[in-house]
């Protein structure tokens, strides 16, 4: 009997990969083999569940039970108990924080309950490496129906009333950039190109959704380029990204021999091809100009605009650039319809955002929402709060070139034009979750160090004037700040912004601007009292035995990576604070809380 | 795969391959589904469990009935009346049949699945398990 009664869907996403989910899926493969099940039991490696936090995920269909943080020992179990006798295995189920309770199916966890996938609507679902589960999933359908019944202008005029807007960042209707690219005529071709460069800190969408349903974007290029009558596509991906590079290589090449890339499509009269362009990992090349100035061999430096790629692009031919995520979009808006995507978020901003939350939350993932959702429902709903019971205290979005959010504006609903308002921005949606023991200058200084490291040097203002406000942050953060120092952050910060070529330098300082404007205090203790309130900065903090705990057990010092703590057996220990290096390894051994930090 | 050249090939092919997702489509409203289990313990394989889980497979196939999954499952403990199915209509408690072969695998698709109605030789529940 061949019926296949059974799936076991394994996350193939590179998350669990690096924690085996290779040798999760080899014993399984090999378990059902054994129990000559291998026939009635699919094994499948899918794309990611987005519940990174509990990695390795494992999902049985058709009881849809969810089984996180498996290990490769815990195979066997699965299979003689679950697969084989039809009983659950309860320890690998999910257990709800809040009421302790086992949850086998992922539609009950709060994780999952207010996130809506459209981009990733087949991440999880399907196998990435197999056309036919896409096309079972609607796949290409939405490009067979456009070459059969559509004009261009039609598609064009669809995307437009869609209301979809860039999710790379900035927010540009998609319809309209179309349009524009559309316009231009070019007897020697025209290009539509893919951004996969993925460059923001704590950003993993674009990768998950090329590792997780690499035929959605091969789908949307090609009907974008139907759209803006061109008849190549280019895909510029970062060369870190193996696995997301070897899905859509293989997305291309098996799209390719079944017809649907190619010459005449579909029976039609359009042709379109794609191909890979590697980038070397440069966060200035995910901006337009820099990545066709990198694809074309040369340096990847941004130019002014106009000339718009729509204009002149990848080898002066006119070329259309949009993010992953914005493509991933595409098909569903066809095959539900321009209403049915414009109905879902908010009015300016339709549709659904993926976010990559990271930090001190519980759940770290991969998350999609509808647009409007409140950053309260983000953190606090899906992330399940702050790790360790900790105080919740800013959220930084968009990236470097976002900036931080407090408390106040827990319940702003995302959107582009709500979270410039606030201060900050989308990005690409990167979401980096901090708590009260995160420093504010120290952040700033962070993203600084990231621009700074990333600046491509080609105008003075990003290239030196990013260094000096590194250089006075680094003073900030040692506690040799001064008053004046502030001012000059904020005047040379606007100088920069008003100045720098491209979107990399004049974001740069963002991150300083608003922690300036919401953390005032912080920066003000660090400049006028030599203090760090959260206890981060390492110059200005220092640990101290208290001799009335002290019992002399030595702990501490035999734990010292510096020999800084002195005392025998028994007798009081002092710690040389030109010798500490300020771990905070002795407070941490500490039994008897004798040590502090001040 | 040969190459599919139109639209309407494309949706053939989409009709076709329908069967590699289903599974995992269904799984995500279980609840509204007809679930079968068939125990298969020792006792249930040698008294025809496996014949019986074919046939049942057959029967709602042929029949076109599109909300069934099936699944195995270990010994119930009615090695008594082997093979045993327990069959959960949506919204409903759980029934399990036993000595379900021959005739009785078309006569409980045909009037418990399809038409909701109870048949002879339904095993009483008798105990109670530690999730109640």
């Amino acid at each position: 009997m061949t019926d296949v009664k059974m799936h076991v869907l394994v996350c193939g996403g590179t998350g669990c990969m690096s924690s085996k989910s290779q040798e999760i899926i080899d014993n399984f493969r090999r378990c059902l083999e054994e129990r000559r099940m291998d026939q009635e039991v699919k094994v499948i490696v899918s794309g990611c569940f987005g519940f990174c936090e509990k990695g390795p995920i494992v999902k049985i269909a058709p009881d849809n039970t969810f089984y996180v943080q498996v290990t490769p020992e815990d195979v066997e179990e699965i299979v003689e108990e679950h697969i084989v006798k039809g009983r659950k295995v309860p320890r690998l189920l999910y257990v709800d924080p809040k009421t302790s309770e086992h949850i086998s199916d992922s539609k009950h966890m709060d994780f999952y309950k207010k996130q809506m996938r459209v981009a990733l609507r087949n991440c999880g679902f399907i196998d990435p490496e197999n056309i036919d589960e896409y096309i079972a999933r609607d796949g290409y359908m939405a490009l067979g129906t456009i070459l059969e019944t559509m004009t261009p202008a039609e598609v064009i005029d669809k995307v437009k009333s869609s209301g979809l807007r860039g999710r790379g960042g900035g927010g540009f209707p998609t319809g309209l950039k179309w349009e524009f690219a559309s316009r231009y005529s070019s007897e020697q071709g025209k290009y539509v190109i893919c951004n996969a460069d993925e460059g923001d800190p704590g950003a993993f969408m674009d990768r998950s959704i090329l590792e997780g349903d690499p035929h959605s974007i091969v789908e949307a290029m090609s009907i974008c380029g139907y759209a803006i009558g061109a008849d190549k596509g280019l895909v510029y991906i970062r060369a870190e990204y193996p696995l997301a590079v070897k899905r859509l290589r293989g997305a291309i090449e098996s799209a390719r021999s079944t017809g649907l890339l190619g010459k005449d499509i579909l029976g039609s009269e359009f042709s379109f091809d794609i191909d890979i362009r590697y980038g070397a990992g440069a966060f200035v090349c995910g901006e337009e100009t820099a990545l066709i100035h990198s694809m074309e061999g040369e340096r990847g430096e941004p130019t002014s605009k106009p000339p718009f790629p729509a204009e002149k692009g990848f080898w002066g031919k006119p070329s259309n650039v949009n993010n992953v995520e914005t493509f991933a979009n595409v098909p569903a808006i066809f095959l539900k319809g321009p209403d049915w995507f414009s109905s879902i978020g908010t009015e300016k901003s339709p549709g659904t955002k993926v976010f990559a939350l990271a930090g001190k939350v519980n759940n770290v993932g991969l998350v999609e929402v509808p647009m409007g959702t409140t950053l309260r429902e983000v953190i606090f709903d899906i992330g399940g709060g702050i790790r360790g019971g900790k105080r919740f205290k800013a959220v930084q979005t968009g990236g470097p070139s976002g900036g931080c959010l407090t408390e106040k504006d827990l319940d702003t609903p995302i959107d582009f034009d709500n979270l410039l308002a606030a201060g900050s921005m989308m990005g690409s949606g990167g979401m980096i979750v901090m708590d009260e023991t995160d420093c504010m200058p120290a952040v700033a200084k962070f993203y600084l160090e990231f621009t700074v490291e990333e600046s491509c040097g080609k105008c003075t203002p990003c290239r030196v004037g990013n260094k000096r406000l590194l250089e006075i942050l680094e003073k900030i953060t040692e506690g040799k700040g001064t008053m004046e120092d502030l001012k000059i952050l904020k005047d040379l910060s606007g100088v920069i912004k008003d100045t720098s070529l491209c979107g990399l330098g004049q974001t740069a300082p963002n991150p300083i601007l608003s922690t300036l404007d919401k953390f005032w205090d912080e920066y003000v203790a660090h400049v006028e009292e030599h203090r760090c309130p959260s206890g981060k900065c390492r110059k200005l903090i220092s640990y101290r035995i208290d001799p009335d705990l002290c019992r002399g057990c030595t702990m501490c010092a035999r734990k010292c990576p510096a020999d800084a703590i002195s005392g025998s057996v028994k007798e009081i220990h002092v710690i040389d604070q030109d010798k500490c290096v300020k771990c905070g390894a002795c407070m941490d051994t500490c039994k008897f809380g004798a040590i502090s930090k001040i | 795969m040969s190459t599919i050249k139109s639209l309407d090939e494309l949706k053939k092919i989409r009709a076709q391959m329908k069967s590699a997702t289903e599974l995992r489509e269904k799984g995500q409203d279980i609840e509204k589904l007809v679930q079968v289990k068939v125990s298969m313990g020792t006792c249930g394989i040698v008294a025809g469990a496996r014949e019986t889980l074919d046939g049942l497979m057959e029967e709602v196939k042929s029949r076109g009935i599109d909300n069934v999954v099936f699944t195995q499952t270990g010994c119930m403990g009615y090695c008594h009346s082997e093979p045993t199915v327990e069959i959960t209509l949506p919204g409903q408690d759980p029934v399990v049949f036993g000595d379900v072969s021959g005739n009785r695998i078309s006569e409980i698709v045909e009037r418990y699945i399809v038409e909701g109605e109870l048949v002879d030789g339904v095993i009483p529940v008798a105990y109670k398990t530690i999730h109640e």
